[in-house]
């Protein structure tokens, strides 16, 4: 009985253990984890950092990323009034649709517009970019499995490669990236972006500020769903205790 | 006028219902003062947590499908729609994908309570049945709804399950055809998974029926596994159960809430944050954690079809498992053997899990054999020998007198139809 039990907890603990050993087999070193304002319980987006991050979009990213799930009118969750998102939208020109001679036009964007992507389809997108693929930012946070730490090391990962690397024409040498040759060439320079609260625009800090962004905009609903979760844990934490000496009371007089 | 039914209902409407239509009796009769085994553990919690999952997933369904739309172009953003733009979409969908997840930890948690106390043998057989064909229903839903957001994960293993057929001979490739309604998976495909994602959760709700219209006519197992004597052994269902049923409702929220609110994509796949795109193969195809032990069935046997056979065999052993366990003791706690033995095919089931999320590769392709092995040599080979040699525990005289009377060997008569005798080694 005990016997089994220990069994059966080295086999568990084994299995774990085995997990994580063998899928650093993988070429890329774990990604070093970062101190983010949205992780853990409580964890909330830095909403300054959000904003300085979707200049960084607009101002970088943008050019080669789609965002295709979002609307101009989302960015009232980081904070943006109403006429800040006006303003924002109307510095991007869209299809608006048809005009009345059946022609398609294109006009400065509305709150109600999605993001401007930066490519008609794929295959403009591959043509421009030595045939690679600048995936949609939209989830690109929760699909990696690295998630924001794994996305933060890739824009501050550019390296000389090491002599003897054999890297082929058009790619990039990251360290953290799997292969260590990305297509993308290295999108974050220092002092790329002049930000308005007068931060400094350090490598470091502009990956960190989209990588805010780039989290928020994959998992907008997050705050809210905490703050709703701390409630109802709480609310159900007391109903477990009070449903227990319901539940006592009641049994008290069986033997 | 004999058809009418005397009701007792104290409430005049409730009452005139009753006389013509007697629910309210029913109810009161098996859910009221149904009598009950006065002795039962927390493990008896997870059939009326079971139910509480499956209410949980069609209110939330239901939802979901007011602004799903089940096409290959629209269908992953459509999903994205419900998180962004419907109020409360995100609540919806996330309760409706950890809410599978937490269904299954408690069917197969109800599933393991059933083989620990023995409750599938007689007289409850055509009850453990039911239960088994529940599962594979329910198994049959999440695959399907695992497919409807679209991603890269719902795509590819569509793929890989419904190719599975493929391995039958001569019919395999049409009945793969048959599946898809195409030649591959695609929006036929697609379409006829939602339809029958949205069927089959009404029919676990007539099965489920089902298994508790045999439960009430067979009585419920208990941790002793003995028969119930009298009225001493037992307390009508309400309040007793009502409330201790209650303490484990809020419990199965609670861990669901944490869940939910606080690591909602804990349990899921990254890939599926992508569409699905049929030129693109993921780097490892991997299904839902719950499928993990028959998926790792499946890769363990090199021979395709015998992979299949066995993989869907590791289920329909459940099926005859009544017969294969020959003995006539219920409970582990009488069965120190067993007892051991079960707790090696819990191992070899979570082993069996690890093993499916990893490339059959090294070490993974070993333990996966091993655990396999281990798996149907529990069903298949031990269980009826074990029945035989065995040496059970002598039994309680009754569930209100467990304690077992002086020289220790006074058990009370076997459970079973047949005075089976226990091998009495000379
Ligand atoms: C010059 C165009 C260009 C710009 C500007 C650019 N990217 Fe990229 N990005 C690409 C391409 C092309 C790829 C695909 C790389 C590959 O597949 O090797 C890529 C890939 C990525 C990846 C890896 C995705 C994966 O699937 O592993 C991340 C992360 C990323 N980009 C983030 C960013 C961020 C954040 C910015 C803005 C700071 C940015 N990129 C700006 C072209 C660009
Ligand atoms: C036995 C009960 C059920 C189970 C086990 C189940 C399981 C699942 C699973 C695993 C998913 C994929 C979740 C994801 O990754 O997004 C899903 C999606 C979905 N289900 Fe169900 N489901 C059940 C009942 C229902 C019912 C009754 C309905 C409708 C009436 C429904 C409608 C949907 C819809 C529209 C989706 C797609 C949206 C989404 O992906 O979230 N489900 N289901």
């Amino acid at each position: 009985m005990r016997l089994a039990r220990f069994a059966l907890l080295g086999a568990l603990v084994g299995a774990l253990a085995a997990g994580p050993a063998l899928a650093q087999e993988a070429e890329a070193p774990t990604p070093p984890a970062q101190k983010w304002s949205f992780s853990g319980l409580f964890g909330t987006f830095d909403l300054a950092a959000a904003q300085r991050g979707f200049q960084v979009y607009e101002s970088v990213c943008s050019n080669c990323h789609s965002m295709r799930l979002l609307h101009y009118r989302d960015l009232a969750g980081i904070g943006l009034t109403p006429e800040q998102i006006k303003a924002v939208a109307s510095h991007n020109t869209v299809p608006l649709g048809l005009n009345d001679q059946g022609e398609p036009i294109t006009g400065p964007a509305l709150p109600s517009s999605p993001f401007r992507s930066p490519f008609p389809n794929e295959k403009a997108a591959r043509a421009a970019n030595n045939g690679a693929l600048p995936p949609d930012q939209s989830l690109m946070v929760n699909s990696l499995p690295g998630g924001p730490d794994f996305v933060y090391a890739v824009l501050t990962g550019y390296k000389e490669p090491p002599p003897g690397f054999n890297l082929q024409s058009g790619m990039n040498y990251n360290e953290y990236f799997p292969g260590h040759q990305i297509a993308m060439p290295q999108p974050l320079q220092a002092d790329q972006v002049e930000y308005a609260d007068g931060t400094k625009a350090t490598i470091e800090q502009e990956a960190h500020d989209v990588v805010t962004f780039l989290t928020w905009a994959a998992n907008p609903e997050m705050v809210q769903r905490k703050q709703i979760g701390v409630r109802v844990v709480l609310f159900l934490v007391l109903m477990t205790g009070l449903t227990y000496v319901v539940k006592r009371k009641v049994w008290s007089d069986v033997h | 006028m004999a058809g009418l039914n005397k009701s007792d209902m104290k409430n005049p409407v409730i009452n005139w219902i009753d006389t013509r239509m007697p629910v309210f009796t029913l109810m009161q009769r098996e859910y009221g003062t149904f009598p009950t085994p006065k002795n039962f553990n927390y493990f008896w919690n997870f059939g009326a947590l079971a139910m509480i999952a499956l209410m949980i997933m069609i209110a939330t369904g239901i939802f979901l499908a007011m602004n799903y739309v089940p096409n290959t172009g629209l269908a992953f953003d459509s999903v994205q729609r419900i998180m962004r733009d419907v109020n409360y979409g995100w609540l919806l969908r996330y309760v409706h994908q950890n809410g599978a997840s937490m269904f299954f930890i408690v069917v197969y948690i109800h599933i393991f309570r059933g083989l620990y106390y023995g409750s599938y043998k007689y007289p409850r057989e055509l009850l453990w049945i039911i239960g088994v064909l529940l599962l594979l229903i329910m198994m049959a839903t999440a695959f399907m709804g695992y497919v409807l957001p679209w991603g890269q994960m719902s795509y590819w293993g569509a793929t890989v399950i419904t190719n599975l057929f493929s391995a039958i001979p001569l019919v395999g490739e049409s009945i793969v055809t048959w599946l898809w309604g195409g030649f591959s998976v695609d929006n036929p495909t697609l379409n006829r998974f939602f339809s029958l994602h949205y069927l089959l959760p009404f029919v676990l709700v007539g099965v489920v029926f089902l298994h508790i219209a045999a439960l009430h006519i067979t009585g419920s197992n208990n941790p002793l596994g003995i028969d119930v004597k009298g009225p001493q052994d037992t307390v009508p269902f309400h309040p007793y159960y009502t409330i201790k049923d209650s303490v484990g409702t809020c419990v199965f929220l609670l861990i669901f809430a944490i869940l939910v609110f606080f690591f909602p994509n804990f349990l899921g796949d990254p890939n599926n944050f992508l569409p699905a795109n049929p030129l693109q193969t993921p780097a490892d195809i991997v299904p839902e954690w719950y499928f993990l032990p028959f998926y790792a069935i499946l890769r363990s046997v090199p021979d395709k079809l015998g992979g299949v056979v066995m993989m869907f065999g590791s289920i329909a052993v459940l099926f005859v498992l009544p017969w294969l366990d020959t003995s006539p003791v219920r409970s582990a706690r009488f069965r120190p053997i067993y007892r051991q033995l079960i707790f090696l095919l819990v191992i070899s089931v979570i082993a069996l899990g690890f093993v499916g999320a990893h490339k059959p590769e090294g070490i993974w392709v070993v333990i996966g054999r091993v655990a396999t092995t281990y798996y149907f040599l529990h069903f298949l080979v031990i269980l009826p020998i074990l029945g035989k040699l065995e040496r059970p525990r002598p039994l309680p005289e009754s569930i209100s007198r467990p304690v077992i009377g002086p020289g220790g060997s006074g058990g009370g008569p076997l459970p079973g139809r047949a005075p089976a005798k226990p091998m009495e080694k000379p």
